[in-house]
């Protein structure tokens, strides 16, 4: 299963549907909604996707997973939207025969889909600031976005 | 040749818009349209060293051909999934 949707996501059924009887081990991964990043405080998360190419970048992944781990189902789901502090923004589940085959297929989809996969975040802050989260562009604590020139 | 450029997260709210159109030469490549870019939307010159071009739905380098009627998109470095993004 590949999907970007606005809908809420239910884990639960998505984790269901990687489950398989030649499966000795299920992986779930959750991304959520974080309150507090250092001493700032979110309000909310926008996120974005180019959606068709987000897609095909999700297929690639799930594809290379496959070359790399026996994987049996294997799911990758992302929100796009507003969400609320909590709410969950990406679920990945995977299903191998044996468990550090799922965690470590798991864990690699997860790092990997945050390199490649065109979805972006966007801070809402408590104090109604709003900031792009693009890494290698926001200097930690700079609360810009570290594209004015230097000084 | 007419190239249509879908922008998205700071590169839209810098530019102002979700899509750009800039004339190219007919063989140009993405540094080219990296340049053409520039010139039609100042405010995104800034940011488009850490921009990288999506021809087709897949990374390209300036090198790229841009082949007619292909589809192009300016994707600012990626922040999905959960966790800010890896600051380093």
């Amino acid at each position: 299963m590949i999907e970007i949707t606005e809908l809420p996501l239910d884990h639960a059924a998505i984790t269901d549907s990687v489950r398989s009887n030649l499966a000795g081990a299920v992986c779930s991964f959750l991304g959520t909604v974080r309150e507090m990043t250092g001493e700032r405080r979110t309000a909310m998360l926008e996120y974005e996707a180019y959606p068709e190419m987000a897609l095909k970048k999700m297929a690639e992944l799930e594809a290379e997973a496959r070359r790399r781990w026996p994987i049996l189902e294997a799911a990758l789901v992302h929100r796009v939207g507003t969400l609320s502090l909590g709410e969950i923004s990406i679920v990945i589940a995977v299903s191998c025969p044996h468990r550090h085959q799922a965690i470590d297929a798991c864990r690699w989809l997860i790092d990997t889909f945050k390199d490649v996969v065109p979805v972006w975040k966007k801070e809402v802050w408590a104090d109604g600031t709003e900031e792009w989260v693009h890494p290698g562009m926001n200097p930690p604590g700079s609360g810009g976005d570290g594209l004015e020139p230097p000084l | 040749m007419l190239a249509i450029v879908r922008l998205f997260a700071i590169a839209r709210e810098r530019a102002g818009r979700a899509v750009i159109e800039v004339e190219l030469a007919d063989g140009a490549n993405v540094g080219d349209l990296k340049a053409a870019l520039a010139c039609e939307v100042p405010s995104l010159a800034l940011l488009l060293p850490t921009i990288r071009i999506a021809v087709n739905s897949d990374y390209a380098d300036d090198n790229s051909p841009i082949p007619p009627g292909a589809d192009l998109a300016a994707i600012p470095p990626v922040s999905g999934g959960c966790e800010p993004g890896i600051r380093r």
